[in-house]
């Protein structure tokens, strides 16, 4: 026991000090017992020390030789004492313990004490019950030996009497099916004639039975009869239909010929739903209005065709008001009405059908039939024949649809349509019906567009004749109020053509408005919330192929076209087409190849998002198209204006009796009226054209003299380099002149600026000029004219030229011309001429 | 394969008459009658040297005037016609007449072209008659029959085709049958052209912008191609093989060749020109060769194969020629040709009113312009072998 000292020896805390200490005291007595705190045996491997006191090797002998060889006196004096407390301390807690342990003990054997007395007042009672229970069973066993006879006989007549029952059932089973006959409780008769059935053919060979059956035969036949016709005639609902289906399915009716005989019920009443469509459409000129829905569909067709033959709803019968009044509704109207009436039917249908054909129970000698595999067969064939007519129809409504006003209204309907036909989808996976709706609607963008560029095509031509109509109308004003001073040219020309700029700005506006509409308009079949725009075809070859070249493209060529065209039908007379319509053209075909195509080809790819699978024609291409385009128009007005100016001069010139003529005393108002025209036109280019690049003009531009034909030009020679017969006096000045300048292409095109149209005019109608006057034969005065008139003409015309030289030397050639071919070639004194010019 | 350059002929006066001696087949000879109002008029017999490039002229005076249109006859080398203009009391009339080429002019005709003698003492042209039409108005051409006997003329005269019969060697002209263009307006011919196919009995005018043509057995009018030209027609030609086509050429810078069988249409639309278009002319003998010559100073030479009678090239049956028949093979590969100007002769610098094949050589022409020169020229080489072989 001391050792327990050298334990709390090292602790050098006193036992009663610490609160805790009551819990150390357990804690050692455990530790003492081999007890942690969980409560398992401590590993005391280490505690094999027998000088450990608490170890359970502890030898007293080998710690007190220790402890006497260790230590000091005082110190074993210390280690006593110690000891001495601890065992001390110990002591006191065995003996608190074995107290409280004690007081446990005792209320535990009060509690015994008590229970053994209960226990021995239940004993009693169980055994009281042990004996009555014995008496309750003795009894029992003598009562159901006195009724066991009684209960055999019981159980027989109830056998009994349920036979009866069964037997009265089957006799009663004729009346009772007669009377469900009569309430038409079809059901109810062939569930209970479903019961019978087995049991009847099993005893059939019984005669009594065998009446039975045949009553039963007898009936039932009639109820299936009549259950056929009530499925023949038109009138019942589908629901009552399907209970029809299903009740002669019960009776063994064949499935295939039930199946016919649904579908072409069905079919009746769809092609009821389509005639009141086609009686919606204008009737054909040609055919009849039959002609759709006539493709009969096997005998099932023939067979439901005999009762509506004759019935007064057949909108075929001729005299129907239906047809003869074209009640036009609009395209939504109608595609929703098809919808309702049709589709929605014809979806019924198809559940209806799955529900009682396809998706059955399989249940006895039904399922060796594989009726699903034959019905869905046949539905598919009726389903198939059904939509063509539908989808028939519908594409001749779609193609009734011309007026490009509201396209959606037509896109809404289309998207109906569509969005539908997805129902069919759902229902009858792998029909063709979607798929084929799809390509209506495809079918039907496509000539949407081609509608549309057909619109806008018309639209450009209106507007060209309305920009004519104005033209033409300000013109006769123009042209009488210029009739005046030939000096007020500007002021004058400017009333008529004075709307140029605004004819084109309006014009090109007018134009790309109606563009960008049609581009909203046509961008409806891509919107997002419509079923089909999410097609392969409209997100890719309608953007790219329909919208971009089909419309577009095709629409900027058209432009390009028509306005070729005006160069061509109009003829080399150049009367048809007012000549401002022509310039107008060439300007608007020249915006349209600097800004305009880009500007519409970009927008297109924008707001299509066109992703180019397949080659598209590219914006360089149609520029070139254009500005060739453009060139040719400037430079048929050109050659329009030239001739218009070339016939007037040429007249004057052909008229004349040249050889006769009276000395002249002023210019020809022929040749005021070229300046005049000249001068307009320069107006009416300026209006639409700069003013382009000319060489410097000399001083003396419109005063220059044509010193170089005075004093008689001597009919000189040419010398050939070949043949040098000739002596060498020719008309030198005018050759070697011809020798330097560079060649002149009177009809040659021009640029794209006001004085090279100027130009190219001017060059024609002098050189015209000048092969007239070389046709004829003149006399003194006729040349002195002519000096007079080129005088003229050099004082007005240099300023329009870019080149100033190319006037004075065409004028040069009139004048140095008339001289040869002048009789008694006199020419006028300069002075005379200027005077006479001046004058005016 | 080099081409010769062309050669230059200056004439002294200014000049629109041209012709080739159609009755000569073996010289390449043209004549050009000179237009001059002060002087007297000439007409020069142009001679040229195939073989050594050289040209040699002779001169006669042609004094009744100054000439506008000269035609010669195909039957005798010597014989020619002249429009020309005869200025009295200043009035100015056209008339035309038929000549003979004095028989002297041959002999004389090599001597040296610079040899001032010659060109100093010009003989005169003998004037058979006149083809007198002071009551038909001005003369605006004359046609010989083409291959004929030079007894049958024809002469347009304002709105009057007249045909003539020459009798008493040529100088005995009488009026037998005429036609008479009616319409309003005064109605001028401007062009005429005899038809060389069926029988020579149909005429092609000319006037304003329309073509007739015209049957001379009843001298009733036969087919009229309205606005055949957006102006004046200036000219036109047969093509000399195949018997319903018919070039034209006018003030629209055109050239357009019809079938006359269906006159709404032109088979073929030239537009090359850069002025009008004065003169046309089939070559003789291959009719894919087209010339004409512009007031814009150019002379163009067209390959119009595709409209020829050989527009698949030189068919292998014709074996004319002696080797021929070493390219039947190269031949029948041939493709069909396409149409092409083959050259555009720029020699000129005055307006040219006139082009004519020569009647000897097929592959050389002459075109003249107003200043007085005459340029003749041949087809290239490398085309013409191609046509060839």
């Amino acid at each position: 026991m001391d050792g327990d000292i050298c334990a709390t020896d090292t602790a050098t805390t006193p036992p009663d000090s610490d609160p805790a200490r009551k819990r150390r005291v357990h804690g050692m007595l455990k530790l003492y017992y081999g007890l942690n705190e969980e409560g398992k045996t401590v590993d005391q491997a280490e505690s094999m020390n027998p000088c450990d006191i608490n170890g359970t090797h502890f030898d007293p002998e080998v710690y007190l030789n220790k402890l006497r060889r260790e230590c000091s006196l005082g110190e074993l004096m210390d280690q006593e004492s110690c000891m001495v407390k601890q065992i001390r301390s110990l002591d006191s807690d065995m003996q608190t313990l074995v107290y409280e342990n004690y007081n446990k003990f005792i209320s535990a054997t009060d509690t015994i004490r008590k229970m053994k007395n209960d226990f021995k007042k239940m004993e009693d009672e169980m055994d009281c019950l042990s004996t009555n229970m014995a008496a309750i069973t003795e009894f029992s066993a003598h009562i159901s030996g006195t009724l066991q006879d009684q209960h055999a006989q019981i159980t027989k007549l109830s056998g009994v009497h349920t036979l009866l029952r069964k037997l009265q059932f089957l006799f009663e089973l004729p009346a009772r099916l007669n009377k469900c006959l009569e309430l038409q409780a079809y059901s109810q008769a062939v569930s209970s004639h479903r019961r019978a059935r087995c049991v009847l053919q099993q005893y059939s060979h019984m005669p009594s039975f065998r009446g039975i059956q045949d009553d039963c035969h007898a009936i039932m036949d009639k109820l299936a009869q009549e259950l056929r016709q009530k499925f023949r005639d038109g009138g019942s609902s589908a629901e009552d239909l399907s209970e029809c289906v299903e009740l002669l399915l019960q009776l063994d009716e064949p499935a295939e010929e039930l199946c016919d005989k649904f579908l072409s019920h069905a079919q009746s009443r769809l092609e009821a739903n389509l005639r009141g469509l086609e009686a919606e459409l204008r009737p054909p000129l040609s055919s009849g209005p039959t002609s759709v829905i006539d493709p009969s569909i096997g005998p099932a067709r023939r067979l439901s065709a005999a009762p509506t033959a004759g019935s007064p709803a057949d909108p075929t019968s001729p005299g129907n008001p239906f047809l003869s009044s074209s009640s036009r509704t609009d395209i939504l109207e109608f595609i929703d009405r098809g919808c309702n009436e049709f589709v929605s039917s014809l979806c019924l249908v198809i559940a209806s059908y799955q529900e009682l054909f396809v998706n059955r129970p399989q249940e006895g000698n039904l399922a060796s039939k594989d009726i699903p595999h034959m019905a869905i067969g046949k539905l598919h064939a009726f389903v198939d024949a059904l939509a063509t007519c539908y989808f028939s129809l519908v594409e001749r409504r779609i193609q009734e649809e011309k007026s490009v006003g509201d396209n959606s209204l037509l896109v809404r309907a289309l998207d109906r349509f569509h969005r539908r036909l997805q129902a069919v989808a759902k229902l009858l996976p792998g029909s063709a019906v979607p798929s084929q709706g799809t390509e209506i609607v495809v079918r039907a963008a496509r000539e949407r567009i081609k509608q549309y560029l057909a619109a806008l095509q018309s639209f450009y031509l209106d507007s060209l004749r309305d920009v004519r109509q104005a033209l033409a109308a300000p013109r006769l004003g123009g042209s009488s109020a210029g009739g005046g001073s030939h000096l007020a040219g500007p002021a004058t020309g400017k009333d008529a053509p004075a709307s140029l700029p605004e004819l084109l700005s309006s014009l090109s506006a007018s134009i790309l408005n109606q563009i960008k509409s049609v581009l909203a308009s046509v961008h409806l079949f891509t919107a997002k919330d419509i079923t089909f725009s999410n097609k392969p075809y409209f997100k890719g070859e309608f953007c790219s192929q329909g919208v971009r070249e089909s419309l577009v493209v095709n629409f900027i060529k058209f432009v390009c076209q028509s306005s070729r065209q005006f160069c061509e039908s109009a003829g080399d007379r150049g009367g048809s087409t007012p000549p401002a319509l022509l310039l107008l053209l060439s300007r608007l075909c020249l915006d349209y190849e600097t800004s305009t195509i880009t500007y519409i080809l970009t927008l297109t790819d924008e707001q299509f998002l066109v992703q180019h699978h397949s080659p598209v024609t590219a914006v360089a291409a149609l520029c070139g198209e254009a500005r060739g385009a453009a060139q040719k128009l400037l430079n048929h007005y050109v050659k329009v204006q030239g001739l218009i100016i070339s016939q007037m001069l040429r007249k004057s010139v052909e008229t004349r009796d040249w050889v006769n003529t009276i000395e002249p005393r002023n210019v020809r108002a022929v040749m005021k009226r070229v300046v005049e025209d000249t001068t307009s036109i320069d107006v009416q280019v300026g209006l639409l054209y700069e003013e382009g690049v000319r060489k410097a003009h000399s001083s003396d531009s419109s005063k220059r003299t044509f010193s170089v034909y005075s004093g008689s030009r001597q009919q000189t020679r040419y010398a050939p380099s070949y043949a040098p017969s000739a002596p060498m006096d020719t008309n030198l000045l005018s050759n070697i002149h011809k020798l330097f300048s560079e060649r002149i292409d009177i009809f040659s095109p021009v640029e794209f600026n006001k004085v090279s149209v100027l130009t190219g005019i001017i060059k024609i109608s002098l050189k015209t000029f000048l092969e007239c006057v070389r046709l004829r034969t003149f006399g003194r005065y006729g040349l002195q004219q002519i000096q007079v008139d080129c005088n003229y003409l050099q004082m007005y015309l240099w300023r329009f030229v870019s080149d100033e030289n190319l006037v004075h030397f065409l004028l040069d050639e009139i004048v140095g011309s008339t001289a040869h071919r002048c009789l008694d070639p006199a020419p006028m004194e300069q002075s005379v001429i200027e005077v006479i010019c001046e004058r005016g | 394969m080099e081409d010769d350059a062309p050669v230059i002929y200056g004439l002294e006066f200014q000049a629109r008459a041209l012709t080739s001696q159609t009755a000569e087949s073996d010289a390449i000879r043209f004549l050009v009658g000179t237009q001059s109002l002060k002087f007297d008029n000439q007409i020069h017999i142009i001679d040229f040297d195939d073989e050594n490039n050289i040209i040699s002229k002779s001169v006669l005076q042609h004094q009744a005037g100054e000439i506008w249109h000269i035609s010669a006859s195909p039957a005798d080398k010597a014989v020619l016609t002249t429009c020309y203009n005869k200025t009295s009391e200043s009035r100015v009339v056209t008339c035309g007449a038929v000549w003979r080429m004095p028989p002297e002019w041959e002999s004389g005709s090599h001597e040296s072209p610079d040899d001032p003698h010659n060109s100093h003492n010009p003989q005169n042209l003998e004037l058979l008659c006149h083809l007198d039409n002071s009551s038909h108005g001005n003369a605006s051409c004359v046609l010989w029959e083409p291959m004929g006997d030079g007894k049958c003329v024809i002469s347009l005269a304002d709105n009057h085709a007249l045909l003539w019969d020459l009798t008493e060697s040529s100088t005995q002209a009488t009026i037998s049958s005429s036609a008479t263009l009616e319409g309003k307006g005064q109605l001028k011919f401007t062009a005429g052209k005899w038809s060389p196919h069926h029988n020579c009995t149909q005429l092609a005018t000319a006037n304003d912008t329309a073509i007739r043509g015209w049957d001379l057995r009843t001298m009733s009018q036969i087919y009229c191609i309205e606005n055949a030209h957006g102006q004046l027609v200036r000219d036109l030609d047969f093509n000399p093989n195949k018997q319903y086509y018919l070039a034209s050429c006018g003030d629209d810078c055109k050239v357009k060749f019809w079938d006359v069988r269906n006159i709404n249409e032109p088979v073929k639309n030239l537009e090359e020109h850069s002025h009008w278009v004065w003169s046309v002319r089939y070559n003789h003998s291959h009719d894919q060769l087209v010339l004409t010559g512009s007031s814009d100073s150019r002379v163009i030479l067209s390959n119009m194969v595709s409209i020829s009678s050989e527009p698949f090239g030189h068919l292998v049956d014709d074996d004319d020629l002696s080797d021929a028949e070493d390219n039947h093979q190269d031949e029948k590969t041939k493709e069909p040709l396409q149409d092409s100007i083959i050259s555009t002769y720029e020699e000129h610098e005055d307006s040219v009113y006139a082009v004519e094949w020569s009647s000897a050589d097929p592959w050389l022409f002459a075109s003249l312009s107003y200043d007085g020169r005459l340029v003749i020229n041949r087809v290239p080489r490398a085309l013409k072998y191609h046509i060839l072989l």
